[in-house]
């Protein structure tokens, strides 16, 4: 699926990576607890995550992830914006909760990843 | 590729790492992925290597009192450096597992602090050795064979 559409479908706000959105995404990983993602999510993951913070970034930068999606609309500061840049990971927000982003991007054929893949 | 006739090895890069200051928590892996990827290290192995370092380094600014990540590169392996001045694990078979953890609160909120940062280094090193002394310090050596 393409980013484009991922942000379409959870009415997304793109923060960084509008040169970005033909990226395509097979899988996606949800989760608060970034040591998980560092462990469960395989290369070009999408991330969507409750945590706004620095280390987001740095982990997707470090595991390669495709994309960050920061759910139910928590501010992103613009150190974080800035360091998604220089990493060239496209950081969008959603309005909607952890729970709806995942779902709609499921119901719309986004495959998970997680331990059991292995 | 790999065929440095040499078999010492060679310094990517050394970073100090400060203890709790999260906003520079991760530089020095950064550093580290892109000087391998430089060499030409392939991506699954990069990865490998750099989610070995964010671990330890992330462990460093969360558990220890300050220390150092460091890289070095040989002909057939590379091997990431942890070195911290204390406090030292006062069990480090119990810290290797899964789940074990002495984070507070404010880290885990950070999304770090589950206890499972030591295991998922071991699972993506080929070899990890911690030797840790009480009041003086823990080093950590974690090896990826290329």
């Amino acid at each position: 699926m393409k980013l484009l559409k991922i942000c379409e479908l959870i009415e997304g706000e793109i923060l960084f990576g509008d040169e970005l959105l033909d990226r395509e995404i097979y899988k996606a990983y949800g989760a608060d607890l970034l040591s998980d993602v560092l462990a469960f999510a395989q290369s070009q993951t999408l991330l969507l995550t409750g945590l706004a913070n620095i280390q987001v970034v740095r982990t997707a930068e470090i595991a390669d992830l495709g994309a960050i999606i920061v759910v139910r609309g928590k501010k992103v500061e613009n150190s974080i914006i800035d360091l998604a840049k220089d990493c060239n990971i496209p950081i969008i927000t959603s309005k909607k909760t952890m729970f709806e982003c995942c779902g709609l991007l499921y119901q719309m054929g986004l495959k998970a990843c997680g331990p059991n893949d292995e | 590729m790999m065929s440095s006739e040499t078999a010492t090895h060679t310094h990517i890069v050394k970073t100090e790492v400060l203890a709790m200051h999260f906003e520079r928590a991760g530089e020095g892996s950064s550093k580290i992925k892109k000087s391998l990827q430089l060499i030409g290290i392939g991506p699954e192995l990069l990865r490998r290597i750099a989610i070995i370092s964010y671990e330890a380094e992330m462990n460093l600014v969360i558990h220890s009192l300050g220390g150092e990540i460091s890289c070095e590169f040989y002909p057939d392996q590379v091997k990431i450096i942890a070195k911290d001045h204390g406090p030292g694990i006062a069990n480090v078979e119990q810290a290797m597992l899964e789940g074990f953890s002495t984070a507070t609160d404010d880290i885990r909120e950070m999304g770090f602090g589950a206890g499972i940062g030591l295991p998922n280094i071991k699972r993506c090193a080929d070899y990890l050795e911690v030797e840790s002394t009480l009041g003086i310090g823990t080093t950590l050596v974690a090896t990826v064979y290329l």
